[in-house]
């Protein structure tokens, strides 16, 4: 079987909607939130990259670099912002961020 | 040639340039003259931004930049004074809070120039990489503006909140852009719109188109995704909430009106769908939520949902009569909501500190006339009574909607904003009828200036509105 470019989009919108369910379902752990987000990132860099081949243009690949870089930044910024809330809350349990309700 | 082209890039963006080599300078001067540097720094960071909005406003030549992927309009023009502007009355708003607050850091003033800078370059954005680029400059200095208070439970819950769903956004918002670069062939604005044009719509990018509209909806904090705005604006240090309720809703706001007027320009009768259903659930929830709200900040934040869901309005109709609507009311928004924040910051014992309960106004028509007046004027504003400035926002953009034969949509805004006018009026009450309780501490001086400043303005818009006017036409113009 030819694998094509509907293969990838596929597996990208299952690993996009694992990420989101990961992220709303998810009443653990903030960890596994920031993990939820880096896989929704690589689920966008899947579908850059198999649209950059199939369409024989380079911008998708210069893209997912890009993309890359940021989420390790971000990924960097949410444990920073972690630890601090660690510090205050003495927790990380997603059902303890409840001080204010919303 | 390359040098040229790369000279002539700069001269487009020389604001943007300005801030990025400030932004960085201003971290040195912090870094090596310590902890005591903070008011300096700010000071310096308000300098900075006034010299980038005053070369917006002196001189800002027209045209397409770095290979497409930024562009000088009138309309970024006239979006990024504005953001200037609210960026700086922000910063100077949070002088007389710093200790309180714990922003007498040096790191914050940097983080406002940071998130400044991203958000110029948001609205000037051309290209979908460019524009993912400033929203995650701007959004990554934002998170951490949220929980700039570390050791206060509150901030840094507001932060992680913040930090959550921001990334949740910006992850739709990739995904669908990722969508539409693999139905379209290409990132930049133009383009797209010449592919859609000539090849029409294909389900692929409407799945991509609405996504990227759920991300955007996420960053000017429109129904259904919403949540986070609540939690984040009662969290967050005063000033810094005051901040978020400005400057980045304009930019999101002008970034959102330029990628579907400009790249789904083709597709319209499939964004506007998705445009009306948030316009009307942002203002139906803005003002049915707010109603039972006990916390001003929590008020000001389903307040400006329900404004996000007005501005919407205008830009639903899709033609340049709601375009010129929507930079009208983010302009009048702009001025209520920190005009209103600063009556809101000046809310302060003289032991205990800052108050945030709307019981806390009880009486201040007795002991505090001339703020109260101001809060008066602005929530009969906000509430979009004549002939204040609100009602010629809200005027504007329902026009635009009958015009664009969206009926339904501007019947509905109507109503819902009959709704709004109760806890708005609720506000007016307690502060004139309500026995008054204990004195607040004097109102430092920044803050007496910006609200009178702001009061002003909202009185006094039916004098000043003409040149206004002309120039959000002239703004709107750019697409059309």
């Amino acid at each position: 079987m030819e694998i094509g470019i509907s293969h990838y989009l596929t597996v990208s919108a299952i690993l996009f909607t694992l990420g989101v369910f990961g992220i709303f379902i998810n009443r653990k752990n903030v960890i596994v939130i920031l993990m939820s987000i880096e896989l929704i990132l690589l689920a966008v860099n899947i579908n850059m990259v198999a649209f950059s081949a199939f369409l024989n243009d380079i911008v998708g690949q210069v893209f997912a670099l890009f993309i890359l870089t940021v989420a390790a930044a971000e990924a960097a910024i949410g444990l920073a912002i972690l630890v601090v809330f660690y510090r205050n809350r003495g927790s990380i349990a997603v059902e303890d961020v409840n001080v204010m309700k919303g | 040639m390359t040098a040229e082209l790369l000279l002539a890039s700069l001269q487009l963006s020389t604001p943007e340039v300005i801030l990025a080599l400030g932004a960085m300078a201003l971290l040195m001067i912090g870094v090596f003259s310590g902890e005591r540097s903070a008011t300096t720094v700010t000071g310096l960071a308000v300098a900075l931004l006034i010299i980038a909005g005053l070369m917006l406003v002196m001189k800002s030549p027209e045209g397409i930049a770095f290979g497409g992927a930024f562009v000088s309009d009138p309309f970024a023009r006239f979006m990024k004074i504005l953001t200037l502007i609210g960026s700086i009355t922000a910063l100077v708003m949070t002088v007389g809070h710093a200790r309180s607050q714990q922003l007498d850091r040096f790191e914050f003033p940097v983080l406002i120039v940071l998130a400044t800078l991203g958000m110029l370059l948001m609205i000037s954005a051309n290209d979908l990489l460019s524009l993912y680029l400033a929203l995650e400059l701007q959004s990554l200095a934002l998170y951490v503006v949220a929980a700039i208070n570390r050791d206060s439970v509150r901030s840094t819950e507001a932060g992680l909140k913040y930090f959550v769903l921001g990334a949740l956004s910006s992850g739709m918002l990739l995904y669908g852009m990722s969508l539409v670069y693999g139905f379209t062939g290409h990132t930049n604005f133009e383009q797209i719109a010449a592919a859609l044009s000539a090849e029409g719509r294909s389900l692929g990018l409407v799945f991509g188109l609405v996504f990227v509209l759920a991300g955007l909806a996420f960053k000017i904090s429109a129904v259904p995704f919403h949540m986070w705005t609540p939690d984040v604006y009662e969290g967050a240090p005063t000033p810094v909430t005051a901040f978020f309720a400005a400057a980045p809703k304009v930019a999101a706001m002008a970034m959102l009106v330029r990628i579907v007027i400009d790249a789904f320009e083709p597709v319209v009768a499939d964004w506007q769908q998705i445009i009306v259903f948030i316009s009307i659930a942002s203002m139906l929830l803005g003002s049915f939520a707010a109603i039972g709200q006990k916390n001003i900040k929590r008020l000001m934040a389903y307040s400006s949902i329900g404004h996000m869901g007005y501005a919407l309005v205008g830009l639903a109709a899709g033609s340049m009569a709601g375009v010129r609507g929507v930079a009208l009311y983010m302009l009048i928004y702009m001025v209520m909501t920190l005009g209103t924040f600063a009556c809101i910051l000046a809310m302060r014992r003289r032991e205990g500190g800052n108050v945030e309960s709307i019981d806390d106004l009880a009486g201040l028509s007795t002991t505090n006339p001339f703020m109260a007046s101001v809060l008066t004027v602005m929530m009969f504003s906000l509430a979009g009574i004549p002939p204040l400035a609100g009602f010629f926002a809200k005027y504007f953009v329902f026009m635009a909607a009958i015009e664009a034969d969206l009926y339904a949509l501007a019947i509905i805004g109507v109503l819902s904003s009959v709704v709004g006018a109760y806890y708005y009026l609720r506000l007016v009450k307690v502060m004139w009828f309500d026995p008054a309780t204990d004195e607040f501490a004097r109102t430092p001086g920044e803050l007496k200036l910006v609200f009178g400043l702001a009061g002003l303005f909202v009185a006094g818009y039916v004098l000043i509105g003409g040149p206004i006017g002309e120039a959000a036409e002239a703004a709107a113009r750019t697409f059309f």
